[in-house]
């Protein structure tokens, strides 16, 4: 039986997609700063973060409104408060792009330093990877792909725990590179919260399937 | 729109007034009847209609004093036999055979039959009836045969208008009493009778009302008296007999008795149909 | 835990209203039946305090057990195992003509107690279990029904309390009455628990989480799931009680 509050949910699906898709971007054009070096990208970030503030309000709005009016329950109630917590999620992981483009404009303010990016484009694109997933992983009601989000996000952490000792590494022979290399250590960590975000994210979305709570569990646990 | 509008109003007041007319033909037999009376008798009543005995013929005044008296008995005696034989039928047809009790199907139906055939039998066959198996073994007319008769008559109206008003009262009020832990007997008398006391009293004033005017079954039975009669088991006079025989005797003073007799029976009887309005009036916002 | 069945089955009839229901309700908490209408909620709790069996034709099979006993045991007494079992009806059905305080004491009156004393102290205690003390101690010569619909429920729960009973069935208590004195029995329920051990039967699903510690959900005469009220209305076991709470039926 279709109701008209499968109507009101799918409405709410697509505001929080649309958001989703802001927050994409903005992830993307930081790496296109970072890695491609288009320091016009920034500006771009910028743009984007208001518009994921406003959505995030608006979504939440949403899922208020339905809870008051329409009393959910089960699967309904399972759902918007994933939604609630997607919400922060993606809002968090904006956020985050914002504080890449920070750290990346300093670290190009010295053009005259080498390019030394260690492991950061594939630490990106494996970060970018999961958000995508993740994000599918909703739109698709599929729990087989939000729990390989799960599976990656380790390797997002070994990207990061290498990219540290790397940097250390040239630092100690290259000591006064440490504002660019600090910068780089903090992109790395601004990634790996990301890539937590999307973590929780799938989460959630396995939660709004199944009903079963996997945070905290040994093997995914993010830190 | 507006003609169409016009054409209803139009209806809408004919059909009132044709209603209203109707209604009013229905009540012309009460008026006439009862302003003819009034008419016809007022003028002999007098406190020596209430307090004297019957004069004998050709001497003027007297009273129907032991008629009176007699009908009151009659009607007492009736009440012994037709409320509590009414009020256990009337119990017994709702609380069992409308509820449906295992067993009660046949006897209920049977019993059901049976005041309803009470309630369409003429008065005068009661009177028969009650003439063969007590006047003709004792060999005499008595107030107990007279009492028996009219106590016959109010059986399939008290048990009606018990079994109804009983089964206005709602299954759950009656399983609300089981669920307390009392036994079925008692949730019929305690809850459901008694919550239903004053209804079914005027029931039973209805009933009272329809055989105190009751002539035919007491000519034989009671027959009629022209002294007082304490004595239960001698012919007693009732208020109706004593119109009858006064009405069709030859003498011009009995005629205005039996008008004046007639009134009263038919102020008693309205004055009964009153008091039942009065029962229920003020018990309206409890609700029964 | 006070009270269980065991592979319940009722008819009416030729036709089965219940078709093997196991419960069981632990003391001093709130169990909550739900369901469709005409899935036989209403059916099984009438037959936990035997009054299934006042309906002509109808019959049960397997067992409920009081405190370990069978209630449809030979040498039980329904009359007697009804004062263990108190009951509240779908509609407020004070006894007519019989004031607020006869209405509360008639149980107790016609099970034998005369002592006006004793009378007035557990009418007292009834009708302040039943918070319906305040509002009534000054008119208890009123008839039970000239008070407002919500009173009228609360002075039939203060009824059944009165025999103090050990459990207490309710059947669709608020179904009748506004969300104002909806609420009031609600708030009544949490703290009724400590008193009597409730098994109310309800179609509001929101009643059902706001007030019970746990929910049987029944479906055609079977029960479809039974466990902890927060857990079967987050997480439902079987799809025919998510579509259920989700209003996809029913």
């Amino acid at each position: 039986m279709e109701r008209h509050f499968d109507e009101e949910l799918r409405k709410l699906k697509t505001e929080l997609l649309a958001m989703a898709g802001h927050v994409e971007r903005s992830i993307e054009h930081a790496a296109n700063a970072l890695v491609g070096r288009a320091a016009e990208a920034i500006s771009n970030i910028y743009e984007l973060e208001q518009e994921v503030n406003r959505e995030h309000k608006s979504v939440d709005e949403a899922c208020l409104r339905l809870l008051a009016l329409q009393q959910p329950l089960a699967a309904d109630l399972r759902l918007i408060v994933a939604v609630i917590k997607i919400n922060t999620d993606l809002e968090r992981m904006g956020d985050q792009a914002v504080n890449i483009a920070h750290h990346t404009e300093r670290y190009m303010a010295d053009r005259d330093q080498p390019e030394v990016l260690v492991d950061l484009p594939e630490m990106f694109s494996e970060t970018r990877f999961m958000v995508r997933e993740a994000i599918d992983a909703f739109v698709k009601n599929d729990e087989t792909l939000a729990r390989d989000v799960l599976k990656r996000d380790d390797r997002v952490d070994a990207f990061k725990h290498k990219i540290y000792s790397d940097i250390l590494n040239i630092l100690q022979s290259e000591p006064k590179d440490i504002e660019q290399g600090f910068s780089l250590i903090l992109i790395a960590r601004n990634l790996e919260r990301i890539a937590d975000h999307a973590t929780n994210i799938a989460e959630d979305v396995i939660f709004a399937i199944t009903g079963s709570d996997v945070r905290h569990s040994p093997r995914t646990g993010p830190s | 729109m507006i003609a169409e509008q016009r054409g209803r109003t139009i209806k809408n007041v004919l059909m009132c007034s044709a209603l209203a007319f109707a209604a009013l033909i229905a009540i012309i037999p009460l008026v006439s009847v009862f302003g003819y009376v009034f008419l016809r008798g007022f003028s002999s009543i007098s406190v020596e209609f209430f307090t004297s005995m019957p004069r004998p013929v050709g001497e003027t005044g007297g009273g129907m004093a032991n008629a009176l008296a007699g009908t009151g008995i009659l009607i007492g005696l009736a009440g012994l036999v037709g409320i509590p034989w009414g009020l256990a039928a009337g119990i017994y047809l709702s609380e069992y055979v409308a509820a449906g009790e295992k067993g009660a199907g046949l006897g209920g139906a049977a019993i059901r039959f049976g005041i309803d055939m009470l309630a369409s039998i003429p008065s005068i066959i009661v009177g028969l009836f009650v003439y063969v198996v007590v006047v003709m073994p004792f060999k005499h007319f008595s107030a107990w045969a007279g009492g028996l008769a009219l106590g016959i008559l109010m059986i399939p109206t008290v048990a009606r208008t018990t079994e109804e008003l009983l089964k206005m009262v709602p299954v759950h009020v009656r399983e609300a009493g089981l669920a307390l832990g009392l036994p079925r007997w008692k949730v019929i008398v305690y809850i459901v009778v008694k919550g239903s006391l004053r209804p079914i009293s005027t029931g039973i004033v209805l009933a009272i009302a329809r055989v105190s005017g009751e002539t035919a079954p007491l000519l034989f039975t009671a027959f009629g008296n022209q002294y007082w009669s304490h004595d239960l088991s001698a012919p007693i006079a009732s208020l109706p007999v004593q119109i009858y025989t006064y009405a069709v005797s030859p003498f011009d003073d009995w005629h205005r008795q039996a008008w004046a007799g007639a009134l009263v029976l038919i102020l008693f009887v309205s004055s009964l149909n009153l008091l039942t309005r009065v029962i229920l009036k003020p018990s309206g916002r409890a609700g029964a | 835990m006070i009270l269980k069945s065991e592979n319940l089955e009722a008819w009416f009839g030729e036709a089965k209203a219940l078709k093997g229901v196991g419960l069981e309700f632990e003391s001093n908490t709130v169990t909550a039946i739900i369901g469709p209408s005409g899935c036989g909620k209403s059916t099984y709790i009438r037959c936990l305090n035997r009054l299934h069996e006042e309906t002509p034709g109808a019959r049960i099979g397997g067992r409920v057990l009081l405190q370990g006993r069978d209630i449809y045991g030979p040498e039980v007494d329904p009359v007697l195992l009804r004062r263990q079992i108190g009951m509240v009806f779908q509609k407020p059905n004070p006894f007519p003509s019989m004031s607020v305080y006869d209405n509360v004491a008639v149980g107790l009156k016609l099970g034998g107690i005369r002592k006006k004393r004793e009378l007035d102290s557990r009418v007292e205690w009834s009708l302040r279990v039943a918070a319906l003390w305040d509002e009534v101690k000054d008119k208890l010569d009123r008839p039970g029904t000239s008070l407002s619909g919500g009173q009228q429920q609360r002075l039939c729960i203060a009824r059944a309390l009165a025999v103090k009973p050990v459990v207490l069935l309710m059947d669709e208590p608020t179904s009748a009455l506004d969300p104002i004195s909806t609420a009031r029995i609600e708030e009544l329920l949490t703290e009724l628990k400590k008193t009597v051990t409730i098994v109310i039967v309800t179609h509001n699903m929101q009643q059902s989480a706001r007030i019970s510690d746990k929910t049987a959900f029944l479906l055609m005469g079977e029960l479809v799931e039974f466990g902890e009220t927060s857990a079967l209305f987050t997480t439902p076991k079987d799809k025919r009680t998510e579509s259920y709470i989700t209003g996809r039926f029913g």
